[in-house]
């Protein structure tokens, strides 16, 4: 079943490309396909905001592997940010996690 | 008297309703339900994108399990407001797609699952235009049964 989520941001980068804010997260949701034999259930929708504003909108499918563990970037941010990633699946569960910048 | 029921029930069934409209977001079910590629394209509006050496796929050649098959995108294309992930021979192609706003880069790394050995390709959109960039994946054991 869905489960709990992980989350890391981190400040990243410098040099030409200009400094990031380096978010990974990791959700736990079985993530099943219509070509399993269990029912499918998987993750619709992510929204990854940076101090209360979207920053990144995502609409996945059952082809995102189980457990899914993506990482964003979001320009320049500084230590203290606070990030919040979200999700909803197909069934209407949600979660979401928040962590500031380390 | 009917008239006025009607209109009452009405009015319930909008404010019960509408709670529900809001919490589900959009999710483009045409574009995902698509079972060629070409229709996923189509369902995202991207029927035709050009190809660009500014949006890079880094992926294994070999994924030797397809259940965790790890993808990263990344565009160089002034404006890029949002990448789409299409699995060609997946038996639904269109594995994500990624907005990006206020400050996001166009980056992603991700999981994703491949049926088999299957061209990659990733459609960028910047500027009202579409940019393609595909890389072949070679997968051992396929990953959709789970």
């Amino acid at each position: 079943m869905a489960g709990p989520m992980k989350m890391r941001a981190t400040l990243g980068g410098g040099g030409t490309a200009g400094s990031y804010t380096d978010v990974r997260v990791l959700m736990t949701h079985p993530m099943t396909t219509a070509q399993s034999n269990q029912p499918l259930h998987f993750i619709q929708n992510i929204t990854v905001r940076q101090n209360g504003k979207a920053v990144v909108e995502a609409q996945i499918s059952q082809a995102v592997s189980r457990n899914p563990v993506f990482t964003f970037r979001i320009k320049g941010g500084a230590k203290g940010d606070k990030i919040e990633v979200s999700w909803l699946d197909n069934k209407g569960e949600t979660n979401k996690i928040e962590t500031a910048v380390a | 008297m009917n008239i006025l029921r009607r209109t009452l029930v009405g009015a319930a069934a909008f404010l019960l309703l509408k709670p529900f409209a809001a919490l589900a977001a959009a999710w483009n079910k045409d574009a995902f339900a698509a079972k060629t590629p070409q229709d996923a394209l189509k369902g995202i509006g991207a029927g035709e994108a050009a190809a660009s050496k500014d949006l890079v796929i880094d992926a294994p050649q070999i994924a030797e399990n397809g259940a965790v098959v790890p993808i990263e995108i990344s565009s160089a294309i002034a404006g890029t407001t949002s990448i789409a992930v299409i699995i060609e021979k997946n038996p639904f192609p269109l594995a994500a797609q990624f907005d990006f706003e206020n400050g996001a880069l166009p980056y992603v790394k991700l999981n994703v699952k491949m049926n088999e050995t299957s061209d990659v390709r990733a459609v960028a959109t910047a500027g009202g235009r579409r940019y393609a960039a595909t890389k072949e994946i070679k997968v051992t054991i396929g990953g959709c049964g789970g």
